[in-house]
């Protein structure tokens, strides 16, 4: 079993720990994506039908929508969000609705930005620890 | 002055973080402050105005985010008015409680909660059409993503698209960062964009107001389109379709028509004086593709029409009440109109809510058509002349959207099948070779 360490930077700070769920294409939290069950209901989208619950989610981008604070809050209120969201850029949605949801649940989930290189290093399965000060330490998924 | 972050904070901005006014105030601080640093601000700006759409219910976190505030003492800093919601206060039949009670009993508490926090409770997408709206130049709160277009275009005023709680956090502070659609460098034009090759008689037309926002979303994302050709005496409801479709097929938060908008007084202003990055000309055949894609389907039978997408104006109904005078729309086809209560109580003065009511049109106020589904028989083809109906309808309800012109909606609704303006359809009208 391989394991490594790389920094990502904190939009909002979180302890968590992890299976990785990789996403290929940018998601919208509000549209395409269900918070009372945590499934992508993008039809467009090629994970569609998979349910972020309890996962580290790694994803390009966000789709910018107004309302992606209130579906990643409301994921995490739920149950149902993911234990960190580490994205392609720097997202103020997705942050604040991180924040938003830990000052009135008390449940904190990193926020994070990774390099390209990092995120093409990952594969979905892959196990992920993340230190409030965005220092990751992947544990790569055995492959038969 | 203290920093966190090289951002410059004043002796105001410090307390609230600290807490000096309770626990709600700190957490807005602090969320205004996160998003200047993710966005690289290296200061706050004071605000003005406000128009939040976290009013518009979207799940319990939205409530309870509320109810924190409330109960928590805080208080808005500068005018704050809502954006359109999920139900409508006035109107309780259109979404009846009973078919949908989580939601719909969430959406009226949401909407009690802010205006127990002390916002103008105007619930409407067009607040810019209300008297008291902000002026050139001032910084401001938008949310909404035509309100922001129309806002920072039409208006002058600066703001970026805010998305829920950011937005309610920087009215409670009244301070946003100093960044993007609020800085010259962020306003300046980028894309030039030209309509030598479309005929002046369409450009005059409403129809191509939408069909042209629709086509600059796309190709312009999210940089500044500069429109050259616009005539002089385009009119706000002209702009406010503009803004409308370019703002939901794009993400364009701004953009200048020279001759037309306040920013651009001529090409130098639009562009501050430096070169387009890119020239680019309408053409006829671009025209006429995205007029065809905000149409599903053919003609045939009409269920219904929807119009007032953003909020119809006063002198839209102008429009709409001599067009329905002392007809009737046809008894298998439903005809709503969405505004705001501003709106509505001016044409009640006026006598047209009673004309309209005779001729089978239903008016609508606080929220909208495309996301109540619960308006009674929203299915089906539906007719529209908003651009951004039929762009974002068919993926939220069961709805086959056809695009048209008031006009023809008009006629359509009496007739009970969609019914073509020919004249408007023919490309030669839009430019093209026969």
């Amino acid at each position: 079993m391989s394991s490594s360490e790389i920094t990502a930077r904190v939009l909002n700070p979180g302890k968590a720990a992890g299976e990785v769920m990789l996403l290929d294409e940018p998601l919208s939290f509000w549209g395409g994506f269900d918070a009372q069950t945590g499934i992508i209901v993008d039809q467009h989208h090629p994970q569609r039908g998979s349910c972020v619950a309890g996962r580290f989610l790694i994803l390009p981008e966000s789709r910018g929508s107004a309302g992606t604070p209130a579906g990643i809050a409301e994921a995490i209120r739920r149950g149902v969000g993911p234990v960190a969201i580490a994205l392609g850029k720097a997202d103020v949605n997705v942050a604040v609705g991180a924040m938003v949801a830990a000052a009135l649940y008390g449940v904190e989930i990193p926020v994070l930005v990774m390099d390209d290189a990092d995120r093409a290093g990952l594969r979905s399965g892959d196990r992920v620890e993340a230190d409030r000060d965005g220092r990751l330490r992947i544990t790569a998924a055995e492959y038969g | 002055m203290s920093e966190i972050e090289g951002l410059q904070l004043d002796d105001r901005d410090r307390a609230l973080l600290d807490g000096a006014e309770g626990e709600a105030m700190s957490l807005a601080m602090r969320v205004v402050l996160r998003a200047a640093e993710i966005t690289g601000a290296s200061s706050l700006q004071d605000i003005c105005f406000a128009h939040i759409d976290a009013c518009f219910y979207n799940g319990q976190a939205h409530v309870d985010f509320a109810r924190f505030m409330v109960d928590k003492g805080a208080r808005l800093a500068v005018p704050t008015w809502t954006n359109t919601s999920l139900v409508s206060q006035v109107d309780t039949e259109i979404r009846p409680e009973k078919n949908d009670p989580v939601v719909v009993s969430g959406a009226r508490l949401l909407m009690e909660l802010y205006e127990q926090l002390g916002c103008e409770p105007v619930w409407t997408c067009a607040p810019y059409q209300l008297p008291g709206r902000p002026s050139l130049g001032d910084h401001i709160v938008g949310s909404e993503s035509n309100a922001v277009t129309f806002y920072n275009s039409v208006v002058g005023a600066r703001t970026n698209k805010y998305g829920d709680y950011l937005d309610v956090c920087a009215a409670l502070v009244g301070r946003v960062p100093f960044s993007g659609l609020h800085t010259d460098e962020g306003r300046r034009g980028r894309l030039l964009f030209t309509l030598d090759a479309i005929p002046w008689e369409l450009r005059h037309e409403d129809i191509f107001h939408h069909v042209l926002g629709h086509r600059l979303g796309r190709v312009a994302q999210s940089q500044v389109p500069v429109i050259q050709g616009l005539p002089p005496d385009s009119n706000e409801d002209q702009l406010k379709a503009i803004s409308a479709a370019a703002a939901a097929s794009g993400a364009v938060g701004l953009f200048h028509a020279v001759g037309v908008t306040p920013e651009a007084p001529d090409l130098a202003s639009a562009f501050q004086g430096v070169e387009p990055e890119a020239e680019i000309g309408i053409t006829p055949a671009e025209l006429i593709e995205a007029r065809d894609s905000l149409s599903m389907g053919g003609g045939g039978r009409l269920d219904m029409v929807a119009i007032g997408t953003p909020h119809f104006s006063f002198t839209e109904f102008a429009r709409l009440v001599p067009l329905m005078d002392g007809r009737r729309v046809h008894d298998g086809t439903l005809f709503y109109v969405s505004t705001s209560r501003h709106v509505y109580a001016l044409i009640e003065e006026q006598g047209w809510t009673a004309i309209l009511h005779a001729a089978g049109v239903r008016v609508v106020v606080d929220t909208c058509t495309y996301f109540t589904p619960a308006v009674r028989g929203c299915r089906g083809r539906v007719m529209t002349n908003s651009a951004k109906w039929a762009y974002y309808a068919p993926g939220l309800l069961a709805v086959e959207s056809v695009f048209g012109t008031l006009e023809e909606c008009v006629e359509s609704a009496v007739r009970g099948e969609v019914w073509r303006d020919d004249r408007l359809w023919r490309n030669n009208t839009w430019g093209a070779r026969a």
